[in-house]
């Protein structure tokens, strides 16, 4: 029979020549064939900046996500939140390869060994006070009520960014944007789906999903408030002032949390960004253990 | 009309089907969801089938320990990629027992009340990285042995899943394989850590075909019915020789003195294998048994909610 002879010949074919064996496993260098020079007049400093906040949430998120791998409700959640974990992945390393690209590394070079990549140096090197991640996506994820809360926040957040960032002054920003709208969209009509079936489902469903309302929410203060590195970069047209994000962003949550029967608590009294200015918290730090333990253990290690 | 009786001779009508089924199966040709089946066949197939999906379904959790620790982000994304894949390997084979008429929800539970089994090779633990790897290159190069056949089977949803089950895993070895060359060509750290995990790993993978052939009590009837193809020894050895090449090529030493080719028939003698072993992780003493039927137990009964509070949204908004 032709299927199983050419699976058993490609499997015999090993001794042949390992090159095959390594062939199409292709998750090489994200940003591989890119021209990563950067435009007249952005400061490549702050534009890593930049890409290690966005870069940071996306790295956090995906392992919070990843969190929920074989514990899930049913196998078809298994699939879906790894997907988001996975596109949110993708979106991490481009952006720690921008960061990168543009010599945004500080210590995390010396600290890793020179076959590491840069996206490696600096998700696995850096301490918990150099990650920029906000304290929305480093929280937690308590049920999977307060889950899909949470990740239904975090991406209208991103969403709304990303559409905006499609139009950066930085082509390699502006090009993960558009490549994350589509996926971003998935994530939070996932999310949004989750909140009205939790919310308008049963009793205890409604129940859990407005304690995970009650705890996600303060949670959004973190995000509105631009730091420095946003408000140079806006007034130059490479990223977007978080302000403007906000009636988007807020009326995307109005909207579902209604509709699912859930009541809108106050908006939060926004404040400068914590999680964007290296408070870390014990909830992030305890996230990074997990994360960087076996990395930091073999710094002179190629995997 | 008297009462059936078990020793009554089929009706006439059932001789029939029964007649037509033995020739499709003779012809080669499969038998599809609404065609007539002996109900031996049939619950045979739910058995062999759910068996299969269990152990995607557990299977994800030895590599899955290593999500969050992955020592690069590519690995985490390969990882999270071919742990993604076993859910949906799991959903295909859910769903082929259900056009036999099982149901995912009670096979399931069956799964955690132990009344079905799963691939006794997940009963291990992963302890390091390299596990990640040898889980690829040999356990999966295992199951890739007893699947492929299987796309023949003469089941016809069955057959089509596992040609896709199959290219998927195939992909898997590979990725699995190329993690070991890397891992080789690294630190002596991490040279150890492959043959440590090798040495584990050998003898189970080789269990993973089953008994031997003479202590195989369902096969003879599964092989009539054109569900199983090759016997588990004949599987076992075409395994052993697709594998020993291969690590030479990677540069490890198999943990059997034994293992050596036979230069009269150009195949490689093996060791004996220690059955007690496999006898002992079937019956439920292996290293892991208990903690992976236990984290199925915790996703179903602390998501429950989940999935009532998913009816009964569904029940409210269906007019």
């Amino acid at each position: 029979m032709g299927h199983e002879e050419t699976v058993y010949d490609a499997l015999d074919h090993a001794h042949g020549g390992e090159g095959q064996w390594a062939f199409g496993t292709g998750f090489d260098d994200p940003l591989a064939g890119v021209d990563t020079t950067v435009p007249e007049g952005i400061d490549p400093a702050d534009l890593g900046a930049y890409c290690l906040m966005l870069g940071d949430d996306a790295l956090v998120l995906c392992q919070r996500l990843t969190q929920w791998v074989t514990n899930a409700p049913e196998l078809e959640e298994e699939v879906a939140l790894a997907n988001c974990g996975l596109d949110l992945l993708g979106q991490a390393r481009l952006l720690l390869a921008r960061a990168g690209s543009v010599g945004v590394l500080g210590r995390s070079r010396t600290l890793a060994t020179d076959p590491v990549p840069d996206e490696d140096a600096l998700a696995y090197f850096r301490d918990p006070d150099e990650f920029r991640s906000s304290w929305l996506v480093a929280a937690p994820n308590g049920d999977f009520g307060q889950t899909v809360v949470r990740l239904l926040a975090a991406s209208a957040w991103r969403l709304a960014l990303f559409a905006r960032l499609r139009e950066s002054r930085d082509p390699v920003l502006a090009a993960i944007a558009a490549k994350g709208v589509p996926e971003l969209t998935y994530h939070r009509d996932h999310a949004a789906r989750w909140v009205l079936r939790l919310g308008d489902g049963t009793a205890e469903s409604h129940r859990r999903a407005q304690a995970g309302v009650d705890t996600v929410w303060p949670l959004l203060a973190d995000l509105f408030t631009a730091t420095d590195v946003e408000a140079r970069l806006a007034a130059t047209g490479v990223a977007v002032d978080p302000a403007q994000l906000r009636d988007e962003v807020r009326g995307v949550l109005t909207l579902v949390l209604e509709r699912a029967t859930l009541t809108v608590p106050a908006w939060p009294a926004e404040q400068p960004s914590r999680g964007r200015a290296g408070e870390p918290g014990p909830e992030l730090t305890a996230l990074l253990a997990d994360l960087q333990g076996l990395a930091r253990a073999h710094p002179d290690a190629v995997w | 009309m008297s009462a059936p009786t078990l020793d009554r001779p089929a009706a006439p009508d059932e001789a029939a089907l029964q007649a037509h089924f033995d020739a499709v199966i003779a012809a080669g040709h499969r038998i599809e969801p609404r065609d007539w089946m002996p109900e031996g066949y049939r619950q045979g197939l739910i058995r062999q089938i759910a068996q299969h999906a269990h152990s995607e379904i557990i299977g994800m959790q030895p590599e899955g320990d290593w999500l969050l620790a992955a020592p690069s982000l590519r690995r985490k994304a390969i990882l999270l990629a071919k742990v993604q894949d076993e859910a949906g390997h799991g959903m295909y084979l859910y769903s082929a027992a259900e056009t036999l008429g099982a149901d995912r929800a009670d096979l399931t539970d069956k799964l955690i009340e132990r009344r079905q089994k799963y691939s006794s090779i997940f009963n291990y633990p992963t302890l390091t990285y390299a596990d990640v790897g040898v889980i690829g290159w040999l356990v999966d190069g295992a199951a890739i042995c007893n699947q492929v056949p299987l796309c023949r089977s003469s089941y016809g949803p069955y057959a089509r899943a596992m040609i896709r089950v199959c290219k998927e895993e195939s992909f898997h070895q590979r990725q699995g394989y190329e993690l070991l060359m890397t891992m080789m060509a690294g630190s002596d750290a991490q040279r150890a850590m492959v043959a440590d995990a090798v040495d584990r790993w050998w003898w189970p993978s080789l269990m993973m075909f089953g008994p031997p052939d003479d202590d195989s009590p369902n096969s003879a009837q599964s092989m009539r019915w054109g569900v199983k193809r090759h016997s588990n020894d004949e599987l076992r050895q075409r395994f052993v020789d697709m594998t020993v090449p291969q690590a030479a090529v990677l540069g490890v030493t198999l943990p059997d003195p034994e293992l050596a080719l036979d230069p009269a028939t150009g195949r490689y003698r093996f060791g004996p294998i220690d059955w007690s072993e496999l006898k002992a992780v079937i019956a439920g003493n292996g290293p892991c048994n208990a903690e992976r039927i236990a984290r199925r137990r915790a996703a179903r009964d602390d998501n429950a909610w989940v999935t009532e509070a998913a009816t009964a949204y569904a029940s409210k908004h269906a007019a």
